[in-house]
């Protein structure tokens, strides 16, 4: 593919409102996972939450919209000057020559947790304030976004579970490409529900012993966040000097299990192959991979070999979800912004929270903050239905 | 953007697979609702067989009809579906709201918009990418435009599925969606032996007027999201060059210009 210029970029997390907030506390080795205090969650778990997400006010006219995940978006609009980013954008190319595609594997379902609790006890009915439409469905997120930025290009909702994120990278490209938009918004939101957390509770993959420890000897689980990942794409020619770029993505699917991974990595290798063909890159021009590193047994020692088979331990990797718990459908979203910093910086963040790596292991896990320079970074999303997407940001080879 | 139409396929109530429902679909023959009946997707292994909703059995059929005849495991694809599983989510969320409900493994791994894809990639052995979008009533054309788009850049065939089943109550009463529907399709970015029509396609940022037919047949598309798919099966399968508008996201259309090969 030809490259892509991230032209703005807006990062929400546990670790802080801003991209600001998040390099600081990458470089500071401070996570953003506390003991849950989320309603009605599992016991005993770690969360990474977005603090006062749900009093974030939306646009009077676009109220209806008002529920956690449309709440989380607005907040990062707002965030890193990204809207008006998008404005200016806006202005350069017309409204209806900017897409919108977004990733969420839950969108505003939240919502419809409340609104279940309130329903008449008679008839089961849903309270008659509750709009399906512009929150529980999956198209309510990119169409908040482009009302409330004013676009009249195409808008997707895109939902692959945990690589719905990345896989906006694709479509967006692909959008940009056909030649239907100068310009995507990218990216991921999603946020704490019940759902997702009584879901994982049931496979047994949450961490029950503090906050997750990716690639660990005693790694026993994922602590779920929530995160809004956002990115204005265009062409190359508007990147700014030296600024990392989308250079490829690849994708692929495992045909092998809903919701565990295909225990050689099949998939996993083939996704970063494809990701590393599609920009034109070998692997020995990749200076860091960060992990999706879950922090569950089987997720992490599946992605080691893949890993190790393609970059044997010549290549540092990482996983940055100690920091911010996985964020399920904004987490391939909100790592291609870390992974911007580690190139921007020459940062390796070490896996936060881990005292000795899975002696199984066989790839480069690093466990402390590295400074080396990085050029180029590969960024691998898994998720359930074997879906694999990995993204490449960097500077180009010279 | 152009592409071309190979396999197809369609089911719906009194619409049971492209090759009865195709003269339905051309007028020459009446339609008459029926339930439409489907078996589990004989393309699964047993025990994963057992499992599958409404939803995925829709989606593997219409699917696995489109790609009959081909390498199924060399296309790409894209699933579109408004409601995803509606039947798993509303089982979900039951429990949730019930202090002594649980939530079994399987059905959150089933509640996954791209559960039918992932159930795809297992039966027909695919490792090829794969995406699943929604689109809510938009769904379709939605869909329709990404894998056109798809198409014309990676320069590989596609397959594009589109379905949606009813949800339960209550969600039924907040998303009206009552009856099974899916439509589906193997683009190609050059015209084949095989193609029926080549279709060039144009997002257009003005909403379009409305449809001009909404009886009998044509009404099903305000049955199901992915019955809007209606209009371009119909012009399919009368074989006529014709023009179609579908609505996008309320103040936009995609333009379909179907020419038969």
């Amino acid at each position: 593919m030809r490259p892509l210029s991230i032209t703005a970029g807006s990062a929400v997390c546990a670790l802080g409102t801003g991209r600001a907030a998040l390099r600081a506390a990458l470089h500071a080795r401070q996570g953003g996972l506390r003991p849950s205090g989320f309603p009605g969650a599992p016991e005993g778990i770690w969360l990474g939450c977005v603090p006062g997400v749900e009093t974030v006010p939306l646009p009077p006219a676009l109220s209806a919209f008002a529920c956690r995940n449309n709440r989380l978006a607005e907040l990062a609009l707002a965030t890193d000057g990204f809207a008006e980013a998008v404005e200016a954008a806006r202005e350069r190319y017309g409204a209806d020559r900017i897409a919108v595609v977004l990733g969420t594997s839950t969108a505003g379902i939240e919502e419809t947790e409340q609104a279940y609790r309130r329903r008449d006890p008679a008839s089961g009915a849903l309270p008659a304030d509750f709009d399906f439409a512009s929150t529980h469905d999956l198209q309510a997120l990119p169409r908040y976004v482009r009302a409330r930025l004013g676009l009249r290009g195409p808008a997707l909702a895109v939902s692959t579970a945990c690589t719905s994120g990345a896989r906006t990278f694709l479509e967006a490209a692909t959008l940009i490409e056909a030649g239907l938009a100068d310009a995507v918004v990218a990216g991921g939101v999603d946020t704490l529900c019940r759902m997702t957390l009584h879901g994982f509770a049931s496979l047994e993959l949450l961490s029950r012993s503090g906050p997750c420890r990716p690639c660990a000897a005693d790694r026993d689980g994922i602590s779920i966040g929530e995160a809004a990942g956002l990115v204005l794409l265009e062409r190359a020619e508007r990147a700014a000097p030296n600024a990392p770029l989308l250079l490829g993505v690849g994708a692929s699917s495992d045909g092998h299990h809903m919701s565990s991974p295909h225990p050689e990595g099949l998939g996993a290798v083939a996704a970063m192959r494809d990701a590393l063909e599609s920009a034109g890159l070998q692997v020995e021009d990749i200076d860091y991979v960060n992990l999706h590193g879950t922090g569950t047994r089987a997720n992490d020692a599946m992605e080691d070999r893949a890993v190790s088979h393609l970059f044997g331990d010549r290549v540092p990797c990482s996983s940055t979800k100690g920091w911010t718990g996985h964020t399920l459908g904004a987490s391939g979203a909100l790592e291609a912004l870390i992974a911007m910093i580690c190139v921007e910086d020459g940062l390796i963040p070490g896996c936060l929270g881990v005292e000795e790596v899975d002696p199984g292991f066989r790839s480069d896990v690093a466990i402390a903050n590295r400074t080396a320079p990085v050029e180029r970074v590969l960024s691998n999303s898994f998720g359930f239905g074997g879906s694999n997407c990995a993204l490449v940001i960097g500077r180009p080879l010279s | 953007m152009k592409c071309w139409v190979g396999g197809l396929a369609v089911l719906g109530p009194g619409l049971p697979g492209w090759a009865e429902s195709e003269p339905i679909l051309a007028g020459a023959q009446p339609w008459t609702p029926a339930e439409l009946a489907l078996p589990p997707p004989a393309m699964l292994p047993p025990t994963e067989r057992r499992r599958t909703s409404l939803a995925v059995r829709l989606a593997l059929a219409a699917a696995a009809e489109a790609a009959a005849g081909e390498d199924a495991a060399a296309l790409d694809t894209i699933f579109a579906s408004s409601n995803g599983d509606g039947a798993v989510v509303g089982a979900i969320l039951e429990a949730l709201s019930d202090p002594e409900g649980t939530i079994s493994p399987t059905q959150f791994h089933n509640s996954v918009h791209n559960a039918a894809a992932g159930y795809w990639g297992i039966g027909a052995g695919s490792t090829r990418p794969s995406v699943s979008i929604g689109g809510h009533d938009d769904t379709f054309a939605a869909g329709l435009l990404q894998a056109a788009a798809t198409v014309v850049t990676h320069r590989r065939g596609l397959l594009f599925c589109a379905y949606d089943a009813p949800l339960p109550p209550p969600l039924a009463a907040v998303r009206h969606t009552t009856l099974p529907f899916a439509a589906a399709m193997v683009l190609r970015p050059e015209p084949v032996p095989a193609a029926r029509a080549a279709l060039t396609l144009r997002y257009v940022a003005e909403p379009a007027e409305a449809s001009p037919s909404t009886e009998g047949l044509d009404a099903l598309a305000r049955e199901n999201p992915a019955a809007r798919a209606l209009p371009l099966l119909r012009a399919l399968a009368v074989r006529r060059a014709a023009l179609l508008r579908l609505p996008l996201l309320g103040d936009a259309h995609l333009e379909v210009a179907v020419e038969p090969c």
